[in-house]
């Protein structure tokens, strides 16, 4: 499992640039309901390995790369696939409404 | 994957699924908590929750949760957050299906709460998280220096709006009727904040936007339709009780979970929460069509554990 930190300095090079399929996590420590999606994307992550890359955005250090993707609202998770967001999910989903969308890609 | 019976199935998270698995477990009784991927109930999306007997300074929403799930969990009681698939409350022992699990309990607790009731306006499910929220802690944070409207007249619609103070420049509730039903205190503390205007007699209609929200259409009983831009609408007119999945029990004709009463030679109820089916309790905003405090469920979830320890031995 790879899990980084992404700031709005490192977003292009982890995320847009990397080789695997990205989660990003949208979050902020003020924020209850993305303290329950934790353990779900950490599972998702866990089960698919070094398949895919794992990226939590704190959107209270990093608003630019948040307004950018046009988040107004969290958690919000962006599934990338080669530089692009290929899904959106805003709020806390079940686990297998992540997992269809990422079995799709990886 | 057969886990053996268990002596009671709790269905919710929130203050009357832990405040009734704190009871049971606590009783010895094999207790398990069907919790759901969103576990905790409303407070995970409230901030600080000030009345709450025992915490002289207000607790944090999420924070209580947390304690209240630690301290059931302490007793025993297993808590799985998985969501719930199916519910079997005709055939004893009681099957229920969440996620890939089957489970069997004697008793069964029904503390599944309720969830936001959206307007069902057009435009409000494709702008959810794109200016459409439920949730002003998660979300005032992106608001700042922006123009916002809380739709509701209860205290949450309250609450929403003064978290929304601390980021947006302006914030207007908007509200159907001319007064509010929230709590005077609550009122006071809006009515007292320069940045919150108020719009009385007036519903949404639409909203408006192209990637993300822009306005809204608006009618007020004294102007008739017109429209306001705005940046964000924050929703909290109430909350729908969540019986979907609840096949054969009966619901009132406002849709909450019904209470059945049985009483004994002396004209005393038997049980304060037992449904229409026999070894199934109710407890919390399913079936609480009037107090909805987060205390009134903690009361009611240990009202229905009680309930459940009676009802086994009863029949034990």
């Amino acid at each position: 499992m790879t899990q980084v930190v992404v700031t709005d300095q490192n977003f292009e090079t982890e995320v847009l640039k990397s080789d695997k399929p990205v989660i990003v996590d949208f979050w902020a420590s003020w924020c209850g309901p993305c303290k329950m999606l934790d353990p779900i994307i950490d599972e998702i992550a866990k089960e698919l390995g070094d398949k895919i890359k794992v990226a939590k955005v704190d959107v209270d250090a990093n608003l630019q790369t948040a307004q950018k993707y046009n988040i107004l609202s969290i958690p919000t998770v962006i599934l990338f696939n080669k530089g692009e967001p290929k899904q959106q999910f805003v709020g806390v989903q079940p686990k297998e409404r992540y997992q269809e969308e990422i079995n799709k890609i990886v | 994957m057969s886990q053996g019976l268990f002596d009671v199935i709790i269905l919710g998270s929130g203050p009357a699924a832990l405040t009734a698995g704190l009871y049971t477990s606590r009783a010895d009784l094999k207790t398990l908590i069907i919790a759901g991927t969103k576990w905790g109930g409303q407070l995970q999306l409230t901030t600080l929750v000030e009345n709450y007997p025992g915490f002289p300074q207000g607790i944090q929403g999420p924070d209580l949760m947390i304690n209240m799930r630690k301290q059931t969990e302490r007793f025993g009681a297993i808590i799985v957050d998985i969501q719930l698939k199916e519910v079997d409350v005709v055939n004893q022992p009681f099957t229920i299906k969440a996620g890939d699990q089957i489970y069997q309990g004697k008793t069964i607790i029904i503390a599944t709460g309720a969830d936001t009731q959206w307007l069902s306006v057009p435009g409000e499910k494709d702008f959810l998280g794109k200016g459409v929220s439920s949730c002003a802690p998660c979300d005032a944070f992106f608001y700042r220096n922006k123009r916002v409207i809380v739709i509701g007249g209860g205290d949450s619609a309250m609450e929403e709006a003064l978290v929304l103070t601390k980021f947006a420049t302006e914030v207007t509730i908007i509200h159907r009727r001319d007064s509010f039903r929230a709590s005077k205190i609550m009122q006071d503390r809006v009515i007292g904040n320069k940045k919150i205007k108020i719009l009385w007699n007036s519903t949404i209609k639409e909203i408006l936007g192209k990637d993300k929200v822009t306005g809204v259409k608006i009618e007020t009983k004294s102007k008739g339709m017109w429209e306001m831009p705005i940046d964000g609408i924050f929703v909290a007119i109430g909350h729908t009780p969540n019986t979907v999945l609840l096949k054969g029990i009966n619901l009132d004709s406002k849709g909450f979970v019904a209470r059945v009463e049985e009483r004994n030679k002396q004209g005393q109820l038997l049980y304060f929460t037992k449904t229409n089916r026999d070894g199934v309790f109710t407890a919390g905003d399913v079936h609480d069509y009037r107090y909805k405090q987060a205390v009134t469920a903690a009361g009611f979830g240990c009202m229905a554990a009680l309930d459940v320890e009676k009802w086994l031995e009863d029949h034990e």
